[in-house]
C-alpha cells in the first residue's frame, strides 16, 4: 500500500548552507494493509523525518514514496491533497499541544465535517462520531462538550485517533504517540493500534522505545543515522538480531527481568560476527542490504556516519 | 539512617485551594542506598524530590520533618536551607540541557559556582578533573560552551558538578528520561558508580521507568496520588509486589518478547483522583479490583515483611 524506494532527505546546514546533513539515506520500506511497521531508532536516526515525508510535511530530496500505486510527490492542488489526507493521517507525540485550547471536542469533530463531509446529515454525522469514539473506547458522554484541559493525555491521544478515523483512512502515521503517556494508560493506546490493524489499517509506528516497537509491530525497521541497519519480521529481529548496532541497542534496553550484566553476558556469548554482505564480496560500506532469511535484511556492518 | 522523612506533607497553593501533592509521606534511606522513586505523572514523586532540596514559591510545607544524618533539614525555610544545598543535599535536574549557563564556558561556570558556596576552587580542581575522566570526559570540556556538548555529555557534566562536594544525599530527577537508550544506560551506571565510590552517600532516583530504575536501585518506592503505595527492595517490587497498584502497573509494561498477538496486556482502567479535594480513604480505591468496605479508611504505610512496606489492607 505504502512504498518507499531509495528515499533520501538531505538538509543544507552550516553558516552558508555549505554543508550537507543526510537525515535519511536510501531507505526502502513498505507497509501493507493491516500491517504495523515500526520505525525504531535513537535521536537523529531520521525516523520522524520519514514519517513527515509520508505525510507530505516535507519533500524527499531523492527517491519516491508511492501510496496505493500513486506517487505522493505528484499529489498537487487543493482537491488532490485533501483526497490524500482523507486516506493518510498522522498522530503525534504531544496530545496537549495538538488541540486548540478554546475548542471543545465537538467542534474539533465539526471541523472535519465542514472540511470533508459536508453532505452528511446531522444524525448520520452523530452516528459516525459515536462509532469512531466507540472504536477508540471513549465514552461520548465523557468527552463531548469538553475542552482539552478537562481531558487526560490518554483521552486526548485517543481523541486524535478518533478524529483520524472519521476520515476514510487507510494509513496512520503514529509518531511517538505514547511516549508522553503514563505507563498505565499507554498500553491501552497500544492495544487500540492493534485493533485498528485488525480492521485493515496500515500503521507506521515511529518510536525510540524498543519494547513498545516489539509489542505491536509485524515488521521492525531499525534506523541509525538515516540508514536502515536491519529490517525484518519483528520476532526475528528481536530474537536473533544480526547487526552489531541492533544487538548493542537491544542489550541496553532496560528490562524488568534481565539485568544489564546478564544482557552483556549474552551479548559476549554471541561473539563478534563478520558482515555477511562484505563476506559475499560486497564493497565495505557501499554494498546494499543483504537478505539473511526471507524478509530479514541487514545493512553493512561497517557503514559509518 | 542517612535520611529520615517523617509524615511529610506539601501542598501547592492554587486559586481554588490547596492541591495535596504530597500527603503524609514517611520513609528512610540507609547509608549507601539508592532508592528509585517511581510513579505516574501527578503521583507526587517530583514534588517529594523537590521538597528535599528547594520548594518553589507555590509549594507550602504543611507538616512533617526531614532528618539528614541525624540533623534536622529545614525544608520549609528557604534561607536556612542554603548552607545545606550543594554541600549536604544536591540535585541533578531533569533537563541538564537547560541547567547550564549558556553564556559561560563550563570551567568558568563551575569556578563561580564553587566559589559562591564558599569553597576554594583550587582545592577541588584536581578532583573535578579526576571525576570528569571517570565519566569519560576529558579536561577539554571545561573550555567549551554548553552548546558545544551533546545531551549525554551535558548530563554527565551536571552529574559531576552536582556531586563535587560529596553531598550526603543526591536527588536525580528524571535524569534519563530525555536520553537515548544507550546514553540512558551510561548515565544510570555512572550514577551508581558515584555511590560505589562514595561521592554521594545515598540517592533518590526519581523516574517513571520501572524497568530502568530496577537496574541500579537497591530499593524502589512506588507513589500513587501523593502517597507512598509500596516500598521494598527492587527485586521484590518487580517479582513479588503486594500492593494492587504496583502489581497492575508492572503487568501493564510491555517487555521485549511480549507481543500484542501473543499476550494482550491490560492497562489500569480509570484515572487517579484529583488532589484538590481527594476522597477520604485509600486513593486507589476507585480503580482497585480488590477494594472492599474497609478501603474507605486510609490504610497505613505499614511494614508487611522485613524491609517491605505497603499501604493496603490486603497486603498481608
Amino acid at each position: 500500500m505504502l512504498d518507499l524506494r531509495q528515499v533520501t532527505k538531505t538538509y543544507r546546514v552550516g553558516a552558508f548552507g555549505g554543508e550537507r546533513l543526510h537525515a535519511v539515506r536510501g531507505v526502502d520500506l513498505a507497509v501493507a494493509p493491516g500491517e504495523v511497521v515500526s520505525l525504531i531508532g535513537e535521536s537523529g536516526s531520521g525516523k520522524s523525518t520519514i514519517g513527515k515525508m509520508v505525510l507530505r510535511l516535507i519533500a524527499p530530496s531523492a527517491g519516491a514514496i508511492t501510496f496505493e500505486g500513486r506517487d505522493v510527490a505528484a499529489v498537487r492542488g487543493h482537491r488532490a491533497t485533501k483526497e490524500y489526507y482523507r486516506r493518510v493521517q498522522g498522530v503525534f507525540q504531544d496530545p496537549f499541544s495538538c488541540f486548540n485550547p478554546v475548542f471543545t471536542a465537538d467542534r474539533v469533530f465539526g471541523l472535519i465535517r465542514a472540511e470533508y463531509h459536508r453532505s452528511a446529515s446531522a444524525a448520520a454525522w452523530r452516528a459516525r462520531v459515536e462509532e469512531a469514539l466507540a472504536t477508540v473506547r471513549l465514552d461520548p458522554a465523557q468527552v463531548m462538550g469538553k475542552y482539552p484541559h478537562q481531558l487526560s493525555g490518554g483521552q486526548l491521544q485517543r481523541l486524535l485517533i478518533a478524529r483520524a478515523l472519521l476520515l476514510d483512512i487507510r494509513m496512520l502515521v503514529a509518531d511517538e504517540i505514547i511516549s508522553m503517556l503514563d505507563a498505565s494508560t499507554r498500553i491501552d493506546v497500544l492495544n487500540l493500534l492493534g485493533d485498528l490493524k485488525a480492521r485493515g489499517l496500515g500503521i507506521l509506528f515511529i518510536t525510540h522505545d524498543l519494547s513498545l516497537g516489539n509489542y505491536i509491530s509485524d515488521t521492525a525497521v531499525i534506523l541509525r543515522r538515516g540508514r536502515v541497519v536491519e529490517k525484518g519480521p519483528t520476532g526475528e529481529v528481536f530474537a536473533a538480531p544480526a547487526h552489531p548496532y541492533t544487538r548493542r541497542l537491544l542489550s541496553s534496553v532496560p528490562q524488568l527481568h534481565t539485568t544489564w550484566e546478564q544482557a552483556d553476558a549474552a551479548l559476549r556469548a554471541g561473539g563478534e560476527r563478520a558482515c555477511p554482505g562484505c563476506a559475499r564480496g560486497g564493497q565495505p560500506g557501499a554494498h546494499g542490504p543483504v537478505e539473511l532469511a526471507p524478509g530479514h535484511h541487514v545493512g553493512c556492518f561497517t557503514a559509518q556516519d | 539512617m542517612s535520611l529520615d522523612v517523617n509524615d511529610l506533607a506539601v501542598y501547592y497553593r492554587t486559586l481554588r485551594g490547596d492541591v495535596r501533592a504530597l500527603d503524609g509521606v514517611s520513609f528512610s534511606l540507609a547509608d549507601g542506598e539508592i532508592m528509585g522513586l517511581a510513579g505516574e505523572s501527578g503521583s507526587g514523586k517530583s514534588t517529594l524530590g523537590k521538597s528535599l532540596i528547594r520548594m518553589d514559591a507555590r509549594m507550602r510545607h504543611v507538616a512533617g520533618t526531614v532528618r539528614l544524618d541525624g540533623a534536622e533539614l529545614p525544608v520549609a525555610d528557604d534561607a536556612r536551607m542554603v548552607p545545606f544545598r550543594f554541600h549536604q543535599v544536591s540535585l541533578v535536574p531533569q533537563y541538564a540541557m537547560s541547567a547550564l549557563n549558556p553564556t559561560r564556558r563550563i570551567g568558568r561556570m563551575v569556578r563561580e559556582l564553587v566559589r559562591s558556596r564558599g569553597v576554594d576552587y583550587a582545592g577541588v580542581h584536581p578532583e573535578l578533573l579526576r571525576r570528569l575522566e571517570l565519566v569519560g570526559l576529558d579536561e577539554q570540556v571545561l573550555r567549551r560552551y554548553p552548546i558545544e556538548l551533546s545531551g549525554g555529555m551535558k548530563q554527565r557534566v551536571v552529574m559531576v558538578v552536582s556531586t563535587l562536594l560529596n553531598p550526603s544525599l543526591l536527588i536525580a530527577d528524571e535524569v534519563t528520561s530525555a536520553l537515548d537508550v544507550s546514553t540512558q544506560r551510561a548515565v544510570a551506571e555512572a550514577l551508581a558508580g558515584f555511590r560505589d565510590r562514595g561521592f554521594v552517600k545515598s540517592m533518590v532516583f526519581v523516574t517513571h521507568d520501572l524497568a530502568l530504575v530496577h537496574q541500579i536501585a537497591d530499593t524502589i518506592m512506588v507513589m500513587y496520588a501523593g502517597r507512598p503505595a509500596e516500598k521494598a527492595s527492587s527485586r521484590t517490587i518487580i517479582e513479588a509486589p503486594r500492593h494492587p497498584y504496583t502489581r497492575m502497573l508492572i503487568s501493564s509494561l510491555p517487555e521485549v518478547g511480549v507481543t500484542f498477538a501473543g499476550k494482550r496486556l491490560q492497562g489500569i482502567p480509570g484515572r487517579p483522583p484529583g488532589l484538590l479535594d481527594p476522597p477520604p480513604g485509600c486513593r486507589f480505591r476507585d480503580r482497585c479490583p480488590l477494594a472492599f468496605d474497609k478501603c474507605a479508611e486510609q490504610p497505613p504505610f505499614a511494614e508487611v515483611a522485613p524491609g517491605h512496606w505497603a499501604a493496603c489492607w490486603k497486603a498481608e
